[in-house]
């Protein structure tokens, strides 16, 4: 293995080539999702609920099979039948029925817009006429679509054969699905020997990845019973399992091919369409079928981001010293069990070192679309709350807001609440970084007219995962590599990991030829997500690189006629250590791969336990209209420890572009939710997702604490960066207009509300 | 979207005998950025859309010195693009810069907008404090009504069956006279009023406020032209105490509704500040 | 009078003569994608708030997804694939590409059309008059930067 290396002199590791897929991107011939076309392909249509909480009881689907152009129909009677069996599609094992029903009901709607009904027909209006004239008979519920309501006495049970697990103790009736504790010291005696507390409660809404490409799907049935899929998704291999969970099969008998990916933050991890596509290509006589989600849909019927309610509380003591935190995350599951709530409570003190701790998760289901991952799951939801509250006891101790945090940091050996012991993390270095920033030295500055300022700072923590890849290599005789591996590609991973076998091999990254493959080309390879695939796949890159090196040395050897021991190699030349006179350049011995022993070849693995935790801290100048409650981000600048940057202008490109969503999901982004349980702001033009009017030039600050558990330190980068954003905004506008903000989003209407100019 | 014939006449006649034939399965269409959506959405089960684009009048735009004349189909960017408009009538400029982003303004005009009628259409307030008028042709012939006569309710309005919007004219009432549009939008771009104020003054001689107007959006089931607002101006001296009250008053002239947009309290406190903003602007846009 | 059958189009798409049939109601979005074979532009969200599906006719932007088939008939369309010639890429793909101003890679061909269109009649915009021209264009990845970056950069290159 080759070792951490503080000494930066990697050649290729740290610069910012051309990305291998950058000409296909910029010229429009990169195949997404929704491109691929197929001999004889048809659409679909998806028949979805208009009620957010019903039974269903009946479904005629008659009139849509008599029309002209119609090949297939289907409905959950199609899929095998799942009653009391429990598999894993993807997020560990839950409940097969459940996960069924969120592609296509059954028996029951838990959220409006869920799948119903399916047809195939000649072309996408037919599909869609087709569809219209499915003819489903409801007995509409009562909805429930906060914790709040869905946790009171009399609410509405979405679920009767849930058996909700509250401490260890089975509850029925519940639309609590689980709750968990996590603690640490004694906190109930730590707080009465607390010099100062704070105790506040926060509300956050449901908010969406907001992906720019809607969900599609294609699929194949052929005669011989196998399926071939091809879809937008951060994980091939994840869906071929979920489909073969849903339909029953053998995972051999699906090839899933990954399209190029128009965005996902963990949005395009489940699945939805796949399975509705395979059936209808089966039922229409093995035709090729494509499904599109439309926008409505994606909002209201994929997985978003929980909203819900948590309550934290802090003590310190007269030195500022925080001794003892108590938490209550209470998050919205959507339509069945499933929150972000695991990982919400791991981060929410992650940030600090706090001796006493007690954290409380609740998962709460409610009439809204089954949430998944979105970017950090939970973690920024969680940091709006435990930031917000830090900023309050750093202002009542007089402390400069950095150096509260500094006082408090969590480091190497700091033990969790819930338990994980830090290994070396860049807490301190980053909160250290901001504070020599120009943007924390620089002056506040005057606001434009009519306007007051205010600057605002906050941390925030991911753990980043690890998991499984796998990248092979193959020598092409010109001097080149084809590298092929399994991890989709959401923004510039097939050149931050063909830069580290680059590295190790001592080529040009110029040389890679890196393919994403399909289910059948690639080696296995998990979800890119959690931060995960320029660590992980680019350590098995690396893996795969040490491999080819010991095959190459094979063939200088048999080159040379001496021993394979007595060949070594240092940056792209291979010599042979007893004689100076015999040296081969790796693009000549490639060239002479054919006459050494025939193709060369290598394949690295890993399964990696951790993606090595990192931290972020960011600083926000808002400036605040008064009589509108208009706020505009007037400078922007974010810290993040990326352990070793692999390919700098993608690490800044992902820090900018999560502090972006943050900016967002503070500011206005909302599921807005009407009297009825259905989404009422479901387009881009009511769910406000930045602009680039509405923002400044994101500053970012790369800090480097190598992750000792990759040979080249590389942390995730992906998701950190959007947990501060809400916090530091929030603490932002207190310093703007003095008055704290414990709801988000922070929106003009309860800016103006909060500072007394309305009453609602 | 659901299956319909494409039609593109060359002559008014022509179209209101279309759309007479077809009834409430027609609709006219000019840049489409309204209809297209409402199509996709199921708002209508049509026939026929007529593309009123090819049709001369409907796409004239002409501007001398006692009026401006805007054929129905004239795309925003047309308005805005013309120097002279834009220095004869910024009021209508502010709305016409902002009705969606720039791809939106290549297709999307004020005569849709007005026609599309909703409570949020952002150039119908500055049409209403310009004194625009509405010019009409249907299979009865040609009728001109005032803007703020046009908009009956959310998404309806005063054209009978068969009738289409050829042109709207706004009489030029000098140096004297200014106008401004702003609305209140979350973002900066890209999105709909939660509340929106257009406002138009002319000073008189006595460098009083000789007539006034105010229309709001976004507050009501249509656009609204705030009389008592607009009438407590008339008389007096312009500036900061006139204003307010005019403001103050605004706010009582609105029905406004809670939606995802904005709650009730808001877009009445919106009116006031708008109305305030506005007329202010207005002022300064007259100078001296 | 009116029919429902498919009209025949007679348009230039990137500079060549394009004829083909298209029903009255298939989009200048779909009838790029399904019937020509560009699938350059891309299907974000069908109401014009997205921008992904930005295309040029005659030298000016819109939303190809609110522009129906019919209506292109004898005119010039410019999309994605017709910004690189037989020289190379077009200063602002290149930029994009230096500039690392793609994440997915969704909402770049939009951008380059949308950006082209602005830079084709105001060859030095401000960084303030470049954020307003795009804004609507959305981007979910970069958060902005460095597409603003890249077409400062072609503007100076042009």
């Amino acid at each position: 293995m080759v070792n951490v290396s503080d000494s930066k002199s990697y050649k290729v590791v740290g610069t910012n080539p051309i990305r291998h897929d950058g000409y296909d991107k910029v010229t429009g011939r990169a195949i997404y999702g929704a491109d691929v076309k197929l001999p004889g392909l048809i659409w679909g249509s998806v028949v979805r609920s208009p009620h957010a909480h019903a039974l269903i009881k009946s479904i005629d689907t008659s009139s849509a099979e008599k029309m002209d152009g119609v090949f297939a129909v289907m409905t959950a009677k199609d899929f095998p039948s799942k009653d009391n069996k429990f598999g894993d599609i993807g997020e560990g094992t839950e409940n097969l029925k459940w996960a069924q029903d969120n592609i296509l009901a059954s028996d029951k709607i838990n959220y409006k817009g869920q799948a119903i009904a399916a047809v195939a027909a000649r072309d996408r209006n037919t599909a869609d006429e087709a569809a219209s004239k499915i003819k489903v008979v409801y007995e509409v519920l009562e909805s429930v679509t906060n914790v709040e309501d869905a946790t009171k006495k009399d609410a509405p049970v979405l679920f009767k054969d849930l058996n909700g697990n509250h401490l260890g103790k089975k509850v029925k009736n519940t639309n609590i699905a689980e709750i968990t504790r996590n603690g640490i010291g004694d906190p109930d005696k730590a707080f009465k020997e607390a010099e100062n507390i704070v105790e506040r409660t926060f509300t956050l809404q449901m908010v969406h990845q907001g992906y720019i490409e809607p969900h599609t799907a294609t699929a194949h049935w052929d005669e011989e019973g196998r399926i071939r899929i091809w879809t937008s998704t951060q994980g091939a291999f994840d869906v071929r399992g979920a489909v073969t969970e849903i339909l029953e099969m053998d995972v051999s008998r699906v090839k899933v091919t990954p399209l190029e990916i128009g965005g996902g933050f963990g949005g395009k991890i489940p699945i939805y369409l796949e399975p509705i596509a395979s059936i209808l290509s089966k039922k229409s006589g093995f035709k090729p079928v494509k499904l599109v989600m439309e926008r409505t849909n994606v909002f209201q019927a994929s997985g978003p981001a929980p909203g819900g309610t948590i309550l934290v509380k802090m003590g310190t003591d007269k030195n500022g010293k925080i001794i003892a935190a108590e938490s209550t995350i209470k998050l919205e599951a959507g339509g069945y069990p499933g929150s972000a709530i695991g990982a919400a409570v791991q981060c929410i003190f992650a940030p600090y070192d706090i001796p006493n701790a007690r954290i409380d998760g609740h998962d709460v289901v409610v009439n809204k679309p089954r949430s998944f991952a979105y970017r950090a799951p939970g973690s920024p939801q969680a940091a709006f709350a435990a930031e917000t509250v830090v900023d309050e006891l750093a202002k009542i101790h007089g402390m400069d807001p950095i150096e509260f945090r500094l006082l408090n940091a969590s480091k190497e050996g700091t033990r969790r609440a819930d338990g994980v012991i830090f290994p070396k993390v860049g807490n301190i270095e980053v909160l250290e970084a901001a504070k020599a920033s120009a943007h924390w030295k620089a002056p506040l500055g005057t606001p434009p007219k009519g306007r007051v300022r205010g600057r605002g700072l906050a941390s925030g923590y991911w753990f980043n995962i690890g998991m499984k890849s796998t990248v092979n290599l193959q020598v092409n005789t010109d001097g080149t590599v084809a590298l092929i591996e399994g991890s989709t590609d959401i923004g510039g991973t097939r050149t931050s990991i063909s830069m580290q076998a680059a590295e190790i091999l001592g080529i040009g990254v110029d040389n890679f030829r890196p393919v994403v493959g399909d289910t059948e080309t690639a080696g296995y390879a998990d979800v890119t997500g959690g931060s995960r695939t320029t660590y992980a796949t680019g350590y098995a890159a690396i893996k795969a690189a040490e491999n080819l090196i010991t095959v190459l040395k094979e063939r200088c050897a048999i080159l040379w006629s001496i021993d394979e021991k007595d060949v070594d190699h240092n940056e792209g030349t291979f010599f042979a250590t007893k004689d100076p006179e015999l040296k081969i350049s790796f693009k000549e011995l490639a060239s002479k791969i054919g006459d050494t022993g025939g193709p060369a070849a290598s394949s690295g693995s890993v399964d990696l336990e951790s993606g090595g935790g990192a931290f972020g801290t960011h600083i926000v100048d808002v400036d605040v209209d008064l009589e509108t409650g208009k706020t505009d981000v007037a400078r922007y600048t974010a810290i993040q420890d990326a352990g070793t940057a692999i390919y700098p202008a993608y690490v800044k490109g992902q820090i900018a572009g999560g502090a972006v969503q943050g900016i967002g999901w503070a500011l206005n982004e909302e599921y807005y939710m009407s009297d009825d349980g259905s989404m009422a702001n479901t387009s881009y033009l009511d769910y406000r997702i930045p602009t680039a009017l509405d923002l400044p030039n994101i500053e970012t600050i790369i800090v480097e604490v190598p992750n000792p558990g990759h040979p080249f330190g590389v942390r995730g980068v992906g998701e950190v960066p959007i947990c501060p954003p809400i916090g530091a905004i929030g603490n932002a506008l207190h310093d703007a207009v003095g008055k704290r903000f414990y709801d988000a989003p922070m929106k003009p209407g309860r800016i103006l509300n909060v500072l007394g100019k309305i009453e609602k | 979207m659901q299956p319909f014939a494409y039609t593109a006449p060359t002559t008014v006649k022509e179209a209101v005998e279309i759309l007479t034939k077809h009834g409430d399965k027609a609709r006219p269409m000019a840049g489409g950025t309204d209809l297209l959506v409402q199509i996709r959405g199921g708002k209508y089960n049509l026939d026929a859309v007529v593309d009123i684009k090819k049709i001369p009048e409907l796409n004239s735009l002409s501007n001398d010195s006692k009026s401006l004349n805007i054929g129905a189909a004239v795309p925003c960017h047309r308005i805005y693009e013309d120097p002279k408009i834009s220095e004869d009538f910024p009021g209508l400029i502010d709305a016409a810069e902002l009705i969606g982003g720039i791809q939106i303004q290549s297709r999307a005009g004020i005569g849709g907008n007005l026609c599309n009628s909703t409570p949020s259409g952002d150039s119908i307030g500055p049409l209403i404090v310009l004194s625009a008028v509405a010019n009409i042709e249907g299979s009865n012939g040609k009728r001109s009504i005032p803007v703020e006569d046009f908009c009956t309710g959310p998404g309806s309005n005063a054209l009978e069956n068969g009738e289409i919007l050829v042109s709207l004219s706004i009489p030029n009432q000098g140096s004297k006279f200014n106008s401004a549009y702003e609305r209140f939008i979350p973002r900066n771009e890209m999105d709909i009023a939660v509340a929106g104020v257009a406002s138009s003054i002319l000073i008189g001689s006595n460098g009083k406020i000789e007539s006034a107007r105010i229309a709001l959006a976004s507050v009501g089931p249509t656009p609204i032209l705030a009389k008592k607002a607009s009438e407590s101006l008339i008389g007096k001296e312009p500036g900061e105490a006139a204003f307010n009250e005019a403001g103050a008053i605004a706010k009582t002239e609105c029905s406004p509704i809670e939606d995802m947009r904005g709650t009730v309290d808001q877009r009445k406190h919106l009116v006031e500040v708008l109305t305030v903003r506005t007329l202010n602007k207005s002022l300064e846009r007259i100078g001296g | 009078m009116a029919t429902h059958e498919k009209i025949h189009i007679k348009t230039t798409i990137n500079g060549n003569p394009e004829e083909f049939l298209a029903d009255p109601h298939t989009s200048l979005l779909d009838a790029l994608r399904e019937i020509v074979g560009l699938t350059g532009s891309k299907e974000g969200c069908l109401d014009g708030n997205c921008g992904a599906c930005t295309v040029s006719v005659n030298g000016r932007i819109v939303d190809s997804c609110l522009v129906l088939a019919a209506e292109v008939d004898g005119q010039n369309v410019d999309t994605v694939e017709g910004m690189a010639n037989s020289d190379g890429l077009h200063p602002l793909q290149q930029a994009f590409l230096e500039e690392a101003a793609l994440q997915c890679g969704i909402c770049t061909p939009g951008f380059l059309v949308s950006a082209k269109g602005l830079l084709d009649n105001e060859p030095d915009p401000s960084e303030e008059r470049i954020r307003h021209w795009l804004a609507g264009n959305l981007c979910r990845c970069t958060g902005y930067n460095n597409i603003i970056k890249a077409v400062q950069k072609a503007a100076k290159n042009l």
